[in-house]
């Protein structure tokens, strides 16, 4: 096709479409109600959610997983555009994750210290950080075909922001099911799952965001 | 490059609130814009360069959301026009060093520096009163000879030579004033 021919095709139809962080939000809600779905189906919310939602414990995991999705969030849209760019601002991102190590050290620094391999530990660190980064899949599944109405260039941190919110989402829906209350746990095997999730969008990032 | 920058960014606002004018302005433009810009880079050859162009189009209508009107349109669509080329290199295997290139040439016909100083020249030449500026820019600009000029503006070739004598002069403190 000759290019004028393809000029006046494209001009039949002014640029379309809405914005990066409409498309990328529709995709979150929806890869995220799946990932609840498989959640229920699969692993259950923890029995005493409505006690638990009483306690400290409960919200610091839950803040520090959402905490961290909207800063990534952020991240995704940004590299969702072509002029998108690391910037130093990107660190963060980091800043939930400061915290929760602090909160970590303290609580290690208060315990026995006969305590304190279990505080890491919990009774579920064989199984946390496979099991968020394998309900961040539907979720960064989403985002990813969000990408194709997107321009990304930087393709391989496009795709790693794009895990590591999939991967914070998962972690809000699996932190329902998980018991486990203590910060040293919460920094050490969530954080895992969550860089599972962005280290997979990474390596799939540059050959499935291709346009 | 200024002014196109404000022109295509106007013409993209337009074609967003829906100006099929305007869009088919601003395809033709930007058209024009990357053909020179593809060929500088794949040599004139050009068919590879006319599907770079056409490819680039295409992303240019189906990823325009992604165009922020806050900002300046011209680095944005230099991110997609040099995504494109790199695709393309990449594509085709071949292990070529991509040239350094930066947003401005993405506008640049032939002469970006004679773009800039010309526009420099408007602004300085904009200080001086109409009767100098008028003059110097037909001797100095489009190079007439001192009887032409006398002849074009009515005045004596002595009063010439000393109102464009006087603009230089004027033209030179202006350079000389901070912030010039």
């Amino acid at each position: 096709m000759r290019t004028e021919q393809l000029i006046e095709r494209l001009a039949e139809r002014p640029v379309p479409g809405a914005a990066p962080a409409t498309i990328l939000a529709r995709a979150l809600v929806l890869g995220t109600l799946v990932s609840f779905a498989v959640m229920l189906g699969w692993l259950q919310p923890r029995p005493d959610l409505a006690q638990a939602a009483l306690t400290m414990a409960f919200w610091m995991k839950l803040a520090y997983a959402a905490s961290t999705a909207a800063l990534a969030f952020w991240l995704v849209e940004h590299l969702s555009r072509p002029t998108g760019t690391l910037a130093r601002s990107t660190l963060f991102v980091f800043v939930p994750l400061l915290m929760i190590l602090t909160i970590a050290l303290i609580q290690l620094g208060d315990a026995e210290k006969s305590d304190r391999m279990h505080l890491v530990m919990g009774s579920s660190w064989n199984v946390c950080s496979w099991r968020i980064a394998l309900l961040s899949l539907p979720i960064l599944g989403g985002l990813f075909a969000a990408f194709r109405r997107l321009a990304p260039t930087n393709l391989r941190w496009a795709g790693a922001a794009a895990g590591l919110l999939a991967g914070a989402a998962g972690t809000v829906v699996y932190a329902l099911h998980c018991d486990e209350s203590a910060a040293p746990f919460v920094a050490t095997w969530y954080t895992l799952g969550m860089a599972s999730a962005g280290l997979v969008g990474g390596l799939f990032g540059r050959v499935l965001l291709r346009w | 490059v200024t002014n196109a920058e404000d022109r295509l960014k106007t013409l993209m606002i337009a074609s967003r609130a829906g100006d099929a004018a305007s869009y088919r302005m601003l395809l033709n433009e930007v058209g024009a814009h990357l053909r020179a810009y593809y060929r500088r880079r794949l040599g004139s050859g050009a068919a590879e360069a006319e599907d770079l162009v056409q490819e680039t189009l295409i992303a240019m209508h189906t990823k325009g959301a992604t165009y922020d009107p806050r900002r300046p349109f011209t680095p944005w669509l230099h991110a997609i026009a040099r995504y494109k080329l790199i695709d393309n290199y990449r594509r085709n295997r071949r292990n070529r060093d991509l040239p350094l290139d930066e947003v401005g040439e993405l506008l640049s016909g032939q002469d970006q520096e004679a773009a800039i100083a010309s526009r420099d020249v408007e602004r300085l030449l904009a200080k001086l009163p109409r009767r100098s500026r008028n003059l110097l820019r037909s001797v100095k600009v489009e190079g007439l000879s001192t009887r032409e000029a006398a002849t074009r503006s009515g005045m004596s070739e002595s009063a010439v030579k000393v109102t464009v004598h006087r603009a230089l002069r004027a033209l030179s403190s202006l350079l000389r004033e901070p912030g010039q």
